[in-house]
């Protein structure tokens, strides 16, 4: 419209400047100070957030020891066709590498990252490595060959050359139970060793369970909350949030001396006669008890979005429905339940994505049935070292959280998503 | 009128407190004939609203009965007594659209498509919203949502339609077109209204009878006109239409009128004696702005005083003059700008005067 009215042209301010130019000079102000108002924050996330989340997925997929440390074995394998054993250039690379990397003492590095792909060859590399070190010349590739017969295998080599390029998807095939095969196929994991897979799957169905009791239990406790009078919702409203103020670590463990098998629950449950005092029910340490006690802890999650959602509801909405004669049930489903989906949609994506991610409490009263992938990925990180799978498994669960939450998107529509 | 047979609501002697204190509702009592349209009059807080949430079952009355068409309905649910109710905030649900909002009441009843098609069709047509069945009420304007939920409270066809200040979220032009079009409504299709509001001018406009409520109590319920020009209590002499009041003490009763030495040394005024104690009593004057005439001589009136013009405001159809006379400087008088009329001024004397039969002498 405003080109019809110039024909054309672009408009103009009364100086004669263009107008956009004209606004974005008047803008530019206001646009600095949001900018200052968000930048603390923005810093913050970028680097206690960003930068570590884009480092560990760069991990997942970064694989510099072959390469870095054994340059000269990295030269010479590029010309083999790895249909049979490397000529003796790569055995004079191969040994010269092992001299370096032991002199350095960098080799077992490389040990460790080649034992992750076929195992032996942490042994095989860091004991080569210390006889490479006596030997005086060559030729070599006979003296390699009676260090360990591991070396007249085909497939060390073939694992070895493999891992000579920068960057490896070998961390995600672990990640999803799978690997190279001998001659460097993709298969699965035999069956027994297939771990991640299940352990996504019962995250998802722990995080489903525990999404579908919390909608359960909270759906009342908000109808409760967002109909009584301000004096007692308030009060009510303290005792939802009364988790919240207490910590983390002494909720778990109150739920474990409520749960386990002399404890509280079981205790009542043998004097009221429910259970036999042989057979105490095992509700700790299992899934069970990671049901339980992440429930209890993600429940306020639930209850906020759909208390703020109903309490936008007018009960004239209910009583609108009974005077055109549905009956209670008939009012509360077609008229009320309606209302409130956004809210059921926005409590159940925020505890579903809490609950998917969750550590301390699996961690705590999880036992072997009840651990959650995310007990696996601190299990890389911390104990066995392998940092690239631990980035695989996080990188992983990060992008089906974000698969989640388009799905979500696409099918309620993010803005109807209402969290107060 | 009042037989007994085509009474469809009757309050008897009706109570209501909310905190077992004080009570929100005391001793109401009311007929509602069979197609007619009363209205409850009051300031918020005064009880009106609460009476007709009794009436429509969503809150229990703590003392007395309600009946409907001869049953007494204080145990029937609200979804069982078949009255339709108009919400102040309309309460269309958002979640359906407009067709879907009128055939909930149908479809709850357990009617047929066809008939709940044909049924929500005639409604739209009856507010001329044809054609917007498909949209949802945020897509509507205000106006258009009013009549949406108006038909929805009419679709099922129920005997009694409730409406709790349904205009009061609308601007003013259309909240008199949408009185106008309540009306007709009402008058097409003959069913009985009882409707709430606390503007005056709704009530006056619409109401075959008015109740009008001040403190739980209905002070009087009569049609518009009679509240208007003979109103019984100076609570509805002053809530009805513009009101000047003069304050004076009851000197002699003589049949219908009586006289009154006004506080302010104004002198003596003679009244009607409608709501007065004895003779010595304080009782309060009660006379409409429109009922006074200026510049007039002395004698030509029953009563005839001088007032001093204070102010003057032009309103275009009529001058609103504020005059002071014995001691109250808030007396209004309306000159009508017609022809010839009087010419004021302010701070001039002007001698003022009225009928005894325009000056209704209330309660104090």
């Amino acid at each position: 419209m405003a080109d019809d009215l110039t024909q054309g042209g672009p408009v103009l301010a009364a100086d004669g400047t263009p107008l956009k130019a004209s606004l974005n000079k008047a803008m530019r102000k206001n646009r600095i100070r949001a900018l200052l108002l968000v930048a603390p924050l923005f810093i913050f996330i970028l680097f206690s957030f960003l930068v570590p989340i884009i480092d560990m997925t760069f991990r997942s997929v970064d694989n510099w020891q072959v390469g870095t440390l054994m340059p000269e074995t990295t030269k010479a394998l590029a010309k083999w066709d790895g249909k049979d054993l490397p000529d003796e250039p790569v055995f004079v690379a191969l040994i010269a590498d092992l001299q370096a990397g032991a002199e350095s003492r960098e080799i077992g590095k490389v040990g460790t990252r080649l034992n992750y792909e076929k195992s032996g060859m942490r042994s095989l590399i860091t004991g080569s490595a210390r006889k490479a070190a006596k030997l005086k010349e060559g030729p070599y590739k006979p003296l390699v060959l009676k260090m360990n017969k591991r070396w007249k295998e085909l497939e060390t080599w073939t694992v070895i050359k493999r891992n000579t390029s920068p960057y490896t998807a070998g961390y995600y095939l672990n990640a999803v139970d799978m690997k190279y095969a001998k001659n460097g196929d993709i298969v699965r994991q035999p069956e027994n060793r297939r771990i991640y897979g299940k352990l996504f799957m019962r995250t998802f169905a722990i995080s489903l369970a525990i999404t579908i009791v919390c909608v359960i239990l909270a759906y009342p406790i908000s109808y409760l909350l967002a109909t009584l009078p301000l004096r007692y919702s308030n009060l009510l409203m303290i005792f939802v949030l009364l988790p919240f103020w207490t910590s983390l670590l002494v909720r778990t463990t109150a739920w474990i001396a409520m749960l386990q098998s002399q404890g509280v629950l079981n205790d009542l449950f043998v004097f009221f006669g429910l259970v036999d005092d042989a057979n105490r029910l095992q509700l700790i340490h299992n899934l069970t008890g990671t049901i339980i006690a992440m429930t209890h802890i993600l429940l306020p999650f639930m209850v906020l979005p759909l208390y703020s959602v109903m309490k936008t509801i007018p009960p004239s909405y209910m009583r609108a429905a009974l005077s055109m004669g549905a009956n209670p049930v008939v009012a509360f489903v077609r008229v009320y339940m309606p209302q409130t989906l956004s809210g059921i949609g926005a409590g159940s994506i925020l505890v579903f994505i809490l609950s998917i991610g969750y550590y301390i409490t699996p961690a705590l009263v999880g036992g072997t049935g009840g651990t959650l992938i995310s007990n696996q990925i601190a299990y890389h990180m911390q104990s066995s070292l392998n940092w690239g799978l631990a980035g695989a498994l996080g990188a992983l669960l990060l992008a089906s959280v974000l698969a989640l939450y388009m799905l979500y998107n696409k099918i309620v529509g993010i803005d109807n998503m209402r969290l107060g | 009128m009042s037989e007994a047979a085509d009474i469809l609501v009757k309050f008897d002697s009706v109570q209501k407190s909310y905190d077992g204190e004080s009570l929100v509702v005391k001793d109401f009592n009311l007929d509602v004939e069979k197609g007619e349209f009363v209205t409850m009059l009051g300031p918020s807080g005064s009880g009106k609203t609460t009476c007709l949430m009794m009436l429509a079952g969503f809150e229990p009355a703590t003392h007395g009965e309600i009946y409907l068409d001869g049953v007494p309905i204080n145990n029937v649910p609200p979804h069982k007594r078949g009255i339709g109710m108009v919400f102040q905030n309309y309460a269309l649900f958002p979640h359906m659209t407009v067709a879907e909002n009128l055939a909930f009441p149908l479809e709850v009843r357990g009617m047929g498509k066809s008939e709940i098609n044909e049924k929500v069709t005639r409604a739209l047509e009856m507010v001329r919203l044809d054609g917007f069945g498909d949209r949802r009420p945020a897509q509507l304007s205000g106006g258009q949502q009013q009549r949406v939920a108006v038909s929805r409270a009419l679709v099922f066809e129920p005997k009694l339609v409730l409406m709790d200040e349904p205009l009061g979220a609308l601007d003013k032009n259309l909240r008199e077109e949408m009185q106008y079009e309540i009306k007709h409504i009402h008058e097409n299709l003959q069913v009985t209204m009882v409707y709430v509001t606390h503007d005056q001018s709704e009530a006056l406009t619409m109401s075959d009878r008015i109740a009008v409520f001040d403190d739980g109590v209905v002070q009087q319920l009569a049609p518009p006109d009679v509240l208007y020009e003979k109103p019984e209590n100076a609570f509805v002499a002053g809530f009805i239409g513009e009101n000047n009041r003069l304050y004076g003490k009851v000197t002699s009763v003589d049949g219908k009128f009586c006289q009154v030495e006004l506080e302010g040394g104004g002198g003596q005024i003679k009244a009607l004696a409608v709501n007065i104690g004895d003779v010595g009593s304080r009782t309060t004057l009660s006379l409409r702005p429109e009922r006074v005439t200026i510049g007039a001589a002395k004698g030509d009136s029953t009563n005839s005083l001088e007032a001093k013009v204070e102010e003057l405001i032009y309103l275009g159809d009529h001058i609103r003059s504020r005059v002071s006379l014995s001691g109250n400087s808030d007396f209004v008088i309306k000159v009508p700008n017609s022809h010839g009329h009087v010419h004021l001024k302010e701070g001039e004397i002007t001698q003022i005067g009225w009928e005894a039969e325009d000056c209704r002498a209330l309660d104090a």
